[in-house]
């Protein structure tokens, strides 16, 4: 298992948009992915699971992925994460 | 006659009928069902239609309003794409043998409200987005039309809060204005209505009701008010402020295409600022000239490292070719003080205005300012280009900075790529260093433009942004008034132009004395374009 952590800096925290396009991203990786808050955790590749975990600006967000292409999942992960949010 | 007072969140007049959209007609009865597959069957069929209203509704956004507005179609089609919405569905349909448009409904309405219970605000109105996509599908599973302009009448649509696919879909013929009970700050209503150019208002809750539909109603947009059933003084008024709004913008729409002139001949170049390649579409739509301000910076804004030669090129020759030969103004990197980029990582400063910005960062970081101008000499093969550094304070900046161009010409030169070497090469003039030297200056630059918020931050010293001192911030100030004359008079001496790019170009109260002062060029918000070229022709 792989996995980042990443602090929010976008001023609206993981809104709609970003969160569908992330969901995109992560869909194309076969590893299971799992997005976590504090003690709060959701499935990495579903949007509805992770607009409900209403992460904010400042948060801290780890991003795990297991499977046979765990280590692509969490790069694209952190790049997506650095570039949009 | 009643009055409903909301919000104006887009100006403008229209009287006609009203239409209340009621969602409570879209609300399905629990029917009893019999084939439970067959139902699941019809539910999967309505949700793939719904998926392809969507993608099909995004590729039009796209090409009306741009990539933003089309995210969002995507993101309703993403949630119909996710089992989280689907499988509550699917559950109530099997378990309680019931039919599609019922467990849409419940299922939907459950996941709406876990969204509106979160506290945050742009995350609740997503519990609208919801309801929007549940009702999409309700709409095909019931084959109920979802476009209340599908009839012959032009109509004034009410309703609790527009939803996005809905106004994304509207006949635009057939609205008149657009009026809601819902007022959120997030409201897709206001931005489709100022996209649309018609009138709303929001935020008028619940005495807009649908016993009002059919009735005839005034909206102003404006003053945020909707009149039921206005009576003839109203009506009157209306219509003359309609008149009023109207003749104003046709009276400007023949200011299209003409130069922009005195009637004693004089001509001022009347350019526009903008931010973006984007924002080209909208200097050409509104008929500027030029470009007298392309704020470069915003490619380094919003990112998290250097846009590299490739990017910046892309967007200067995008705006070069958009404007088809007409001068293009780009101003060097401007970032510093309030325009901060992490990735500089510019050390803090306790002065930032007077601190490591604009021009003292392109001069100090070498590598960063050539990439610049390797891409916008490359840019200069495409259209009508010209250099301008900001900042400057001394004869000796401006001569460093010029140097830089002139190694970034020789190595182009050697590596054969094709570039203007004639490009104007001008200046901001926004310290009062350089409008005190302007004449030393004027002969080492090709065109001077007056920056003047910063002209008057540093003129008055007196910080833009802090709102306390606000009553001292005089942007009339003479010492500014003198310093741009000074200015003007030394670029014409030296026989370059001279315009204002700051804020004050658009200041209508100015134009008359900026115009005797001997101005060449205003460039100002395209928006501002053909109201200040009718000032002008009207200046005798």
């Amino acid at each position: 298992m792989q996995s980042i952590s990443y602090v929010i800096k976008d001023p609206i925290g993981i809104h709609a948009r970003p969160a569908g396009s992330l969901i995109k991203e992560l869909g194309a990786f076969s590893s299971k992915v799992t997005i976590k808050r504090g003690a709060d955790s959701c499935d990495g590749k579903k949007l509805l699971a992770l607009m409900k975990l209403k992460v904010k600006q400042g948060e801290t967000v780890v991003v795990e992925a297991d499977g046979a292409d765990e280590e692509a999942t969490v790069k694209a992960a952190e790049a997506f994460l650095t570039k949009n949010l | 006659m009643i009055t409903l007072k909301g919000k104006g969140v887009s100006v403008g007049i229209a009287t006609g009928k009203l239409l209340f959209i009621d969602r409570s007609k879209f609300v399905p009865e629990r029917k009893a069902i019999t084939d439970v597959a067959g139902e699941l069957q019809r539910f999967a069929h309505a949700s793939k239609t719904a998926q392809d209203q969507l993608s099909k509704l995004a590729e039009e956004m796209k090409e009306k309003l741009g990539e933003e507005h089309a995210a969002l179609f995507e993101v309703h089609s993403m949630m119909l794409a996710d089992t989280d919405f689907t499988d509550p569905i699917r559950k109530i349909i099997s378990e309680e043998v019931v039919c599609a448009e019922y467990a849409t409904l419940r299922a939907s309405t459950v996941l709406a409200q876990e969204f509106a219970d979160l506290e945050d605000e742009y995350m609740s109105a997503r519990a609208a987005d919801v309801r929007d996509v549940a009702k999409r599908v309700i709409a095909v599973l019931s084959g109920a039309p979802v476009d209340p302009t599908s009839g012959p009448e032009q109509v004034i649509l009410a309703t609790d809060d527009f939803t996005p696919s809905e106004t994304a879909q509207f006949d635009r013929s057939k609205v008149l204005a657009l009026v809601s009970q819902a007022g959120a700050a997030n409201s897709h209503t206001a931005i489709f209505a100022r996209t649309m150019n018609i009138p709303a208002i929001i935020g008028l809750g619940a005495s807009l009701s649908a016993g009002l539909s059919g009735l005839p109603v005034a909206v102003d947009g404006e003053g945020g008010e909707l009149y039921v059933e206005p009576d003839a003084d109203v009506v009157a008024r209306l219509q003359e402020k309609a008149a009023k709004i109207k003749g104003e913008r046709a009276q400007l729409e023949q200011y299209r295409g003409k130069p922009t002139v005195t009637k004693s001949g004089k001509k001022i170049k009347l350019y526009a600022n903008i931010g973006s390649a984007k924002d080209a579409d909208s200097a050409v739509n509104n008929d500027a000239e030029g470009v007298g301000l392309f704020r470069s910076e915003f490619l380094y804004l919003g990112r998290d490292d250097y846009p590299d030669e490739m990017v910046q090129f892309e967007s200067y020759k995008t705006v070069a070719e958009r404007l088809n030969g007409k001068l293009v103004v780009i101003r060097t990197l401007d970032i510093g003080a309030d325009k901060q980029a992490d990735y500089f990582k510019l050390p803090h400063e306790e002065n930032p205005a007077l601190g490591m910005r604009a021009i003292r960062i392109c001069l100090t970081r070498k590598d960063l300012f050539k990439t610049q101008l390797r891409a916008l000499y490359r840019a200069s093969a495409f259209g009508n280009v010209a250099i301008m550094f900001p900042m400057i304070s001394s004869v000796k900046e401006l001569l460093q900075a010029k140097t830089i161009t002139a190694e970034v010409r020789a190595e182009l030169t050697e590596k054969n790529i094709k570039f203007n070497p004639d490009t104007p090469i001008g200046i901001m003039v926004e310290t009062p260093a350089s409008a005190i030297i302007s004449d030393q200056l004027a002969r080492e630059a090709d065109f001077f433009s007056i920056g003047t918020n910063d002209l008057t931050q540093y003129t008055l010293a007196v910080d833009r942004q802090n709102e306390s001192i606000s009553e001292f911030v005089d942007t009339h100030h003479e010492a500014i008034l003198r310093l741009i004359q000074m200015t003007v008079d030394n670029a014409h001496k030296a026989g370059i132009w001279a315009g204002i790019c700051g804020s004050l170009g658009a200041d209508p109260t100015l134009t008359q004395r900026f115009v005797d002062m001997g101005i060449d060029e205003l460039s100002v918000e395209p928006s501002a374009i053909l109201r200040l070229r009718s000032r002008i022709n009207e200046m005798a």
